[in-house]
């Protein structure tokens, strides 16, 4: 365990053994999994496998549907997020999320953005500001809403909308952006600029990301997770995914055998 | 099989027959209803204005006074019909019921949504149901053997007061703002909460800042029928306040509203006479002020957010 103390350093999540059930449903199973850093980490599967579910349990965010039975370690700076009653605003403030379909408030842009700072107890306006400005340049959004800021968020296009989440979970200054299929409502040239910016933004920031469109996680991460019925079938780079799978599975369902 | 094709054809003819019989009946059913609701709206809205409006053309009372005077006299021999005292007191009563059974139904609605769903659908949701159900008699007979005398004895007073109306009342809109409220919050996408979970929000918060802002409109709506409720009910109201045309002075003094007005004299005026006439004039400001409720209403929706 103690031995390689250089590559735990680089580790953001570190998952052992972890196993989730909804009421009877056994819904993931023995998952160990270890998410490095500054790194995109894609996690593909049929619908139904766990994948949401995996990403949603890193921020316990799984917890807020009923019945969740949870075991293992999921280890996040030093502490084990399962076992330890956390304080779940300070966990999210460090993880962000972004959802399948983009869920601003039905508030101004500027709001939306400033919603998680102020939350978490900013109140100085000109910080507020430039947090928001940042933000917004962080997701390419700032020269297309800079001049209505005040306007309502729900005006903006989808794709539009969907920078605008990531925007504001990017407010909140996390370490880790979890995105539950990011892009799967959206046109596939704001798809693209979606994927422009999540490569962008692993300079400062960690990514998890599902999706179910493979040319997704081939094109924008560093390492892929195939999940098939609650089970990690395999996890390694990307590139050794796609163009070598150790697993038939694996093989079968990036070529499109099933799924 | 000529014989064959022939029974086909005729059946198909006589399908196709049945089918624009039924479309034709459903149009009528459909339509004839719609042209009866219309009418009878129109006919009333007509009838009312003409009732109304008799003590001011024939009878030649100044409308101004009349909704400005303060003196209602029908029957002494120099009459003065001054209903201010009354519009006064049915506003009096619907906003003050509105104050208290505002909060208590939004706070309602957001402990059965947000707080405990499952115990608020299988507990809070039949009480409330049941609320509804309640006849007006019955809330005043409650109000006038219960709580009259408690405010008689513990606050002061006669008991039959503004007080008394006001609280029969709010328990009597307190299931339709509930109710309201409860579908304008359950309304939310879900993923508006998840967003604000997921930035770290606590759950006052995300109710707060996220919830409570978006379901604005509709919680107003929830006040606004409520109001309308409160503003139109009669009976209740009559078994309680005191009846008294004189300008309340104090919260627990008696006083009288339009509608209690009008169920109280409507009974023994003589039809025609100016009397009769002026307590349509008080039904018209009714209508009047529920055009205006709902027009608050269509308003309020049409800045609905989501």
């Amino acid at each position: 365990m103690e031995t390689n103390v250089l590559t735990k350093s680089e580790l953001i999540f570190s998952v052992n053994d972890l196993n989730l059930w909804y009421g009877e449903t056994y819904a993931l199973k023995n998952i160990n999994m270890e998410i490095e850093k500054n790194k995109v980490t894609a996690i593909i599967g049929p619908s139904g496998c766990g994948k949401s579910t995996f990403v949603k349990t890193l921020n316990l965010m799984v917890n807020t549907t009923p019945n969740v039975k949870i075991s293992g370690e999921i280890m996040f700076r030093g502490e084990n997020l399962i076992t330890k009653k956390r304080d779940l605003v300070d966990l999210r403030k460090n993880i962000g999320m972004v959802f399948q379909k983009g869920n601003p408030f039905p508030q101004s842009i500027f709001d939306n953005v400033a919603f998680g700072p102020k939350i978490h107890g900013l109140r100085n306006k000109q910080e507020i500001e430039q947090l928001v400005e940042k933000s917004l340049k962080d997701v390419a959004l700032w020269d297309e809403v800079k001049d209505r800021l005040k306007d309502p968020a729900l005006g903006l296009s989808g794709g539009q909308q969907q920078r605008l989440c990531i925007a504001r979970a990017l407010a909140t200054k996390p370490d880790v952006l979890l995105m539950d299929e990011p892009t799967s409502a959206l046109d596939p040239i704001s798809t693209a600029k979606i994927e422009d910016l999540i490569i962008q933004l692993k300079e400062k920031y960690t990514v998890v990301i599902v999706t179910h469109n493979m040319q997704q996680a081939a094109r924008i991460s560093d390492k892929t997770a195939f999940f098939l019925n609650g089970e990690v079938i395999e996890f390694d780079h990307t590139d050794n995914i796609f163009s070598t799978p150790n697993d038939k599975r694996t093989e079968d369902y990036i070529s499109g055998r099933f799924g | 099989m000529r014989n064959t094709t022939e029974l086909s054809s005729h059946r198909l003819l006589k399908s196709n027959k049945n089918r624009k019989d039924s479309e034709l009946k459903g149009n009528i059913i459909v339509k004839s209803s719609a042209i009866i609701i219309i009418t009878l709206t129109i006919a009333l809205t007509v009838f009312l204005s003409i009732k109304g409006l008799q003590s001011f053309i024939k009878n030649g009372i100044n409308p101004w006074d009349f909704i400005t005077g303060t003196n209602w006299n029908p029957t002494s021999e120099t009459p003065s019909f001054g209903s201010f005292n009354f519009i006064f007191g049915s506003f009096a009563v619907t906003m003050l019921s509105a104050l208290i059974a505002a909060p208590l139904g939004i706070g309602g609605a957001i402990f059965m949504t947000q707080i405990a769903p499952k115990w608020g659908n299988k507990l809070l949701r039949p009480v409330i149901e049941l609320l509804v159900g309640i006849p007006s008699v019955v809330y005043g007979f409650i109000g006038l053997s219960v709580l009259v005398p408690f405010i008689r004895n513990h606050v002061g007073g006669l008991g039959f007061s503004l007080l008394s109306g006001t609280i029969v009342l709010a328990i009597m809109i307190l299931p339709t703002v509930t109710s309201i409220s409860t579908d304008a919050l359950n309304a939310l996408p879900k993923n508006l909460r998840e967003g604000a979970y997921a930035l770290g929000a606590t759950r006052w918060q995300t109710i707060k800042k996220v919830l409570i802002p978006a379901a604005l409109p509709s919680l107003l709506t929830a006040i606004v029928l409520g109001m309308a409720r409160a503003f139109g009910e009669a009976l209740a109201v009559q078994m309680v306040i005191g009846n008294v045309s004189d300008f309340p002075n104090s919260i627990t003094d008696t006083a009288a509203t339009l509608t209690t007005i009008i169920t109280l004299n409507i009974g023994h005026t003589t039809y025609g006479s100016i009397e009769n006439n002026t307590l349509w004039s008080l039904g018209l400001i009714l209508l009047v002020m529920s055009f205006i409720f709902i027009l608050i209403i269509r308003f309020l929706s049409s800045r609905r957010k989501i």
